[in-house]
C-alpha cells in the first residue's frame, strides 16, 4: 500500500504521492496506460491508424527522398533557413492576434534582416546576430485566447498535433499573408516549406528514425514527445507537472 | 495545517507541533546547502559529458563512458525501478538485479548513440532550485547549427546520496518516456520481466 505523508512534511504544502496515486487511478481507470497521456487520447484507435499510414508514407516516400538528397548539411540547413523566414510574416500576424507586440515587432525586425542581409531568407543572420526568435502559429493563438489543448490528433502525412492545433494550422495557411503574392510565387513557397520539410527529415535522421523505428511503441512514443514538447513551447510547464517521483511510486517495494 | 491540527488531540498536536517545528525548520536549512550541491553534482556531470563530446572517440568508447557517468551521477536502481512501473513490485530481487543491469547498458546504448549529435556543442548549468521533494537544475545545450535548448536535471537525496533521477529535454519528460517505452516492451513480453531484460541487453 502507499504510504500517506502529511501534507505539512512537503514543501509547497502539497501531497505528490496523492497526485500520482490520482494520475494513476485515472491512467488505470482508461485503459491502464503507463505513460498517462491516456485520457487526452480519446481518438486512440483512429490516431493509431493514422500513424501507421504516417509511418508508411515515412518509409517508402519521405525517408528514401530525404537519405537520398541530403548529403550536404549546408543546402539542408539553407532549406531550413529560407522556408522559416517565408513563414515569418504569419507570425507576425498572430503575434498581434496574441497582443504580443514586442514579439511582432521583433519579427518584423528578423524577417527585413534575414530577406535583405540574408540574400532573401537562405541565411539566417538574425539568429547569428543573437536576435530572439519567436516562432509562433494559431494553434499558440488560441491558447493565448484561453481554448484548451483538445484532443490528441494525428494528422495524415502532419503527424502528431491536438485538434486545437490542426485547427490552427488550417487557419495558418487561410490568413498567411503570403497567399497574396501572385500564383507562382505562391506554388514556390509551398515549394520550398515542402523541400525544408524533406531536408528536416533528413537533417534530423537519426533522432527521427529512432523514434519511428526503434521505439516498441512508436505512437505513445510521437504522443508523449508532441504533447509535452508542445506545453513547454506554450509555457504551460511549470516544472512541478514535469515531476514524476520514483521515490514516492506506489508500485514499488 | 489548522484543519489538521484541529482533529488531533491535544498531547498529539504538541507532539505534534514539536515534531512539526522541527520538520519545518530542518529543511528550510538543509534546503539552501542542497540546491548549491544539486548544482555542484549536474556541474561535474556536465563537465563530465562534455569531456566527452569533446575526446573525440569512437562511439564504441563514448558509449562507455556515457554508462560510467550515468552509473556515478543518476540513481540507476530508482529510475530502473520506476521505468518497469506496477511489475517492479512482484519481481524478485535477483530479477530486479538482472533488469536494472540491462536497463542501465539499454539507455547508455540509446542516449550514447546519439552523442554524434553533440560534438561542437556544449552545456551549461545556468540555474538551480528547490521544487516540491527534489532538486531541479536548469541547463542550457548549444547545439552547432541549432538553436539553444532547455535541459533540466531533477535531483535527490533520497538514494542515501545526492543522485539526478530525471531528465526534462525541452518539456520532455524522459522517466515517462521510458515507462511509456519499457511498459511497451514488456506487453511484448506479457509481462515476462526475464523476458524483458533479455531483450533489454541486446536493444
Amino acid at each position: 500500500m502507499m504510504r500517506v505523508i502529511p501534507t505539512f512534511l512537503t514543501p509547497s504544502g502539497q501531497n505528490p504521492a496523492r497526485n500520482l496515486a490520482l494520475c494513476c487511478l485515472l491512467a488505470v481507470g482508461l485503459g491502464g496506460c503507463a505513460d498517462g497521456l491516456a485520457d487526452r487520447d480519446p481518438l486512440e484507435p483512429l490516431n493509431r491508424d493514422i500513424h501507421a499510414f504516417n509511418l508508411a508514407v515515412d518509409q517508402f516516400a519521405l525517408r528514401p527522398v530525404a537519405s537520398s538528397t541530403t548529403g550536404n548539411g549546408e543546402v539542408a540547413a539553407r532549406l531550413s533557413d529560407f522556408a522559416g523566414n517565408l513563414g515569418k510574416p504569419a507570425d507576425v500576424v498572430n503575434n498581434v492576434l496574441q497582443l504580443r507586440l514586442v514579439k511582432a515587432s521583433e519579427n518584423v525586425l528578423r524577417f527585413g534582416v534575414n530577406t535583405i542581409f540574408g540574400l532573401g531568407g537562405l541565411f539566417d543572420v538574425a539568429s547569428a546576430a543573437g536576435m530572439p526568435e519567436n516562432d509562433t502559429d494559431f494553434g499558440e493563438t488560441l491558447h493565448v485566447w484561453g481554448i484548451g489543448e483538445g484532443a490528441y490528433l494525428e494528422v495524415p502525412f502532419m503527424g502528431p498535433s491536438t485538434t486545437r492545433d490542426f485547427a490552427g494550422t488550417l487557419i495558418d495557411m487561410a490568413i498567411d499573408p503570403l497567399n497574396q503574392l501572385n500564383r507562382d510565387q505562391v506554388r514556390g513557397a509551398a515549394a520550398a516549406k515542402l523541400a525544408a520539410r524533406v531536408a528536416d527529415r533528413g537533417r534530423y535522421s537519426e533522432m527521427v528514425d529512432s523514434i519511428l523505428y526503434e521505439s516498441a511503441d512508436s505512437y505513445a512514443q510521437a504522443r508523449l514527445l508532441y504533447l509535452q514538447n508542445r506545453r513547454h513551447q506554450l509555457g504551460q510547464d511549470s516544472g512541478e507537472d514535469d515531476f514524476v517521483d520514483p521515490y514516492e511510486d506506489p508500485y514499488a517495494e | 495545517m489548522l484543519n489538521d491540527t484541529s482533529i488531533l488531540s491535544r498531547r498529539r498536536f504538541a507532539a505534534g507541533l514539536a515534531l512539526g517545528t522541527v520538520a519545518f525548520a530542518l529543511p528550510m536549512r538543509a534546503a539552501a546547502l542542497t540546491v548549491e550541491q544539486a548544482r555542484a553534482l549536474i556541474d561535474k556531470a556536465v563537465g563530465d559529458i562534455n569531456s566527452v563530446i569533446s575526446s573525440g572517440k569512437a562511439e564504441g568508447a563514448m558509449i562507455g563512458d556515457f554508462e560510467r557517468i550515468f552509473v556515478k551521477y543518476a540513481d540507476v536502481p530508482a529510475i530502473a525501478r520506476s521505468a518497469l512501473g506496477p511489475s517492479a513490485k512482484q519481481a524478485s530481487k535477483a530479477q530486479m538485479t538482472a533488469f536494472t543491469k540491462a536497463f542501465q547498458g539499454y539507455i547508455s546504448r540509446k542516449y550514447g548513440r546519439r552523442f554524434r549529435e553533440f560534438i561542437g556543442g556544449t552545456i551549461e548549468v545556468t540555474d538551480a532550485k528547490p521544487v516540491k521533494s527534489y532538486y531541479e537544475v536548469i541547463s542550457v545545450a548549444r547545439l552547432k547549427g541549432e538553436a539553444p535548448f532547455d535541459l533540466r536535471w531533477h535531483v535527490s537525496d533520497k538514494s542515501g546520496s545526492l543522485k539526478f533521477f530525471n531528465l526534462i529535454i525541452e518539456g520532455v519528460n524522459m522517466l515517462a518516456s521510458e515507462r511509456a517505452e519499457i511498459g511497451a516492451m514488456l506487453d511484448k513480453q506479457r509481462g515476462d520481466v526475464d523476458a524483458l531484460t533479455a531483450v533489454l541487453k541486446k536493444t
